[in-house]
């Protein structure tokens, strides 16, 4: 039982560190905090069910279009909709801030309304490879391995390429002190774009390789916002091996509460751990008192 | 003195029209008196903090739930006082774990409350009471709920003017301008905003109680619906949320348009109602009131 609980939770985890990592950018770098993220993920989901069930497009082949389809929508999203907010913002503190949540607030209610016109309310999942595999003495099924791998490799390169290449750097740079990095030549504005787009591209591969194994439905994109969120701050905000460790941490506690309590309650967990970290350490279990 | 008068007039109007109006625009007052009430509920804390509260339904669906669930043993006036209490301990207890620290805790705490009380009570109903839903079984006319609604229209609007002119209300200025400069004045940030917010959700909480008999039968996730919260945020800010009539000059045209816009366009209007939400963001970032007024200020402006 308690591999059972070990095995699905880190799977789980594995999906929500993923989340987390491309909200953690946005916020991190463009400084949008964007409450439209989760329906960003549904609209991802739902385009690989609709690839799956009308072209036959094997899911795994999908990933590879709609993570790159990810980015450039949220490059386009940035451009028209966020670039206004960041310029009237500038010498304005916390404008941003609250701007962007308004704005993605209104987004959140476009998106979650194109998808139930052209998708519908009803539950949605598709079988696909849902034969058992023996990990560590526990059946998992084959298509939560796969979409396992698939968070692994893109958190991965993703943690891989803000350490090493020199995009990374640059990214980073506007991330710690956007002030400063224009006096290195760095085109903050460009970044900012970059860093949105990467995190939506994220927040797509993430939702795809949700499809794969769950069911959902048009209206759960505020619980995945929610989840990512609640992990980015648990992390410490910017914080990405933060947010990776503290993705696999809810993972395994809400697996824990599903199986051990009721399904019904995850949520309650997820908001219970919000609040045990918001009053002992606000600067998240990985942050640094600022 | 004369705007007292003026005032007061315009409230024994709309205190006595409902005598004279069909079940149906009684219905659309009703609708209107309610989205008044929760807007000016919502910006008496937001308004002039900056902080945004994503939580209306939260409040507004543990109101109407309380009353579901106590309409058959409680008398009436002391169902509404227990949703009032509820309501304010639920918002003691959100504002003292969040408002201490950097709003966007709160904003994020405050967007998912709904969805938490909501599953929380349909966990509890399902696996401990064994039911779902409940009938809500209480003497009042259409007219009784209209009058109640509007009374809570005046308390959300004369609370609000009262704590503008109050140490209160340049308190919470002084936080929307700046958090710093607000606390090396000497105001206790955690205090005032407790405070405030709790005035707001409390007469939040009372507006879903006093609006549930509408409903007859009453189910999570009819009253935990997240349109509630959205059109209180777009209603106040198209107003403007810092203004004392802005939630009401912004509520009733957009829930006429609401309205409207659901019988006509039932499957679109959430893209609609998405699409104009970004648009008051965009173009009326501060509301009509204000928008008007630095219309004004430049006619004259050119004039001289």
């Amino acid at each position: 039982m308690a591999m059972t609980t070990l095995v699905l939770g880190l799977v789980l985890g594995g999906t929500y560190a993923l989340l987390a990592l491309g909200l953690t950018l946005q916020y991190g770098i463009a400084r949008i905090m964007n409450l439209a993220y989760g329906e960003v993920t549904l609209l991802a989901a739902f385009v690989l069910v609709f690839l799956f069930q009308s072209a036959g497009l094997s899911p795994l082949a999908s990933i590879l279009l709609i993570g790159p389809a990810g980015y450039l929508m949220g490059s386009l999203l940035y451009s028209v909709m966020m670039r206004p907010l960041v310029k009237r913002a500038e010498g304005k503190p916390g404008k941003l801030e609250v701007d962007s949540i308004l704005a993605t607030f209104g987004l959140l209610f476009v998106l979650q309304g194109v998808m139930l016109v052209l998708f519908g309310a009803n539950f949605t999942s598709i079988s696909y490879l849902d034969q058992g595999v023996d990990v560590f003495g526990v059946s998992v099924a084959l298509n939560r391995l796969i979409a396992f791998a698939i968070c692994l490799v893109a958190g991965l390169s993703l943690v891989m390429l803000l350490a090493r290449s020199r995009w990374g750097l640059i990214l980073r740079a506007v991330a710690l002190t956007p002030g400063s990095a224009p006096l290195v030549g760095i085109d903050v504005n460009k970044v900012s774009r970059q860093g949105f787009a990467l995190g939506t591209a994220l927040a797509s591969i993430g939702g795809a390789s949700v499809a794969m194994y769950q069911t959902f439905s048009a209206n759960d994109g505020v619980v995945f916002t929610m989840k990512a969120l609640i992990i980015v701050i648990m992390g410490g905000v910017g914080n990405v091996a933060g947010a990776l460790a503290a993705g696999f941490a809810l993972g395994l506690v809400e697996t824990f509460v599903a199986t051990m309590f009721d399904p019904g309650l995850t949520l309650a967990a997820t908001f219970a751990i919000f609040l045990i970290v918001l009053i002992w350490r606000p600067q998240g279990l990985f942050g640094r008192r600022s | 003195m004369i705007r007292l008068v003026f005032g007061l007039l315009a409230l024994a109007l709309l205190v006595i029209v409902p005598l004279f109006v069909s079940e149906y625009e009684l219905g659309l007052m009703i609708g209107m008196a309610t989205y008044v009430a929760l807007a000016s509920a919502w910006a008496l804390f937001s308004g002039h903090t900056n902080y945004i509260s994503l939580a209306t339904v939260a409040f507004y669906g543990t109101g109407a739930y309380t009353v579901a669930v106590l309409n058959e043993s409680l008398p009436y006036p002391a169902v509404i006082l227990c949703a009032g209490l509820i309501g304010a301990a639920m918002a003691l207890l959100v504002g003292l774990s969040t408002l201490r620290l950097s709003g966007i805790y709160f904003v994020i705490f405050t967007f998912g409350l709904a969805e938490l009380v909501r599953q929380l009570i349909t966990w509890y109903e399902v696996t401990i009471t064994g039911t779902l839903g409940r009938y809500i079984f209480l003497d009042l006319t259409a007219r009784d709920i209209y009058w109640q609604m509007l009374a809570l229209v005046v308390v959300s609007i004369g609370l609000t003017a009262w704590i503008n002119r109050s140490r209160l209300g340049l308190a919470l200025r002084a936080i929307g301008d700046d958090e710093v400069v607000a606390a090396h004045s000497g105001i206790p940030l955690a205090r005032t905003k407790l405070i405030a917010f709790t005035l707001s959700a409390t007469l939040i909480t009372l507006v879903g109680a006093v609006a549930s008999p509408r409903w007859v039968y009453v189910e999570p996730l009819i009253v935990f619906n997240p349109t509630v919260s959205f059109l209180t945020v777009i209603m106040a800010l198209l107003g403007g949320a810092n203004r004392l009539w802005g939630p009401l000059v912004g509520a009733i045209p957009l829930f006429l348009l609401f309205e409207w816009l659901s019988v006509n366009f039932p499957d679109t209007y959430p893209i609609f109602l998405g699409l104009m939400f970004i648009a008051v963001v965009f173009v009326l970032p501060n509301g009509i009131i204000a928008g008007l007024d630095n219309l004004r200020a430049s006619l004259k402006g050119s004039k001289s």
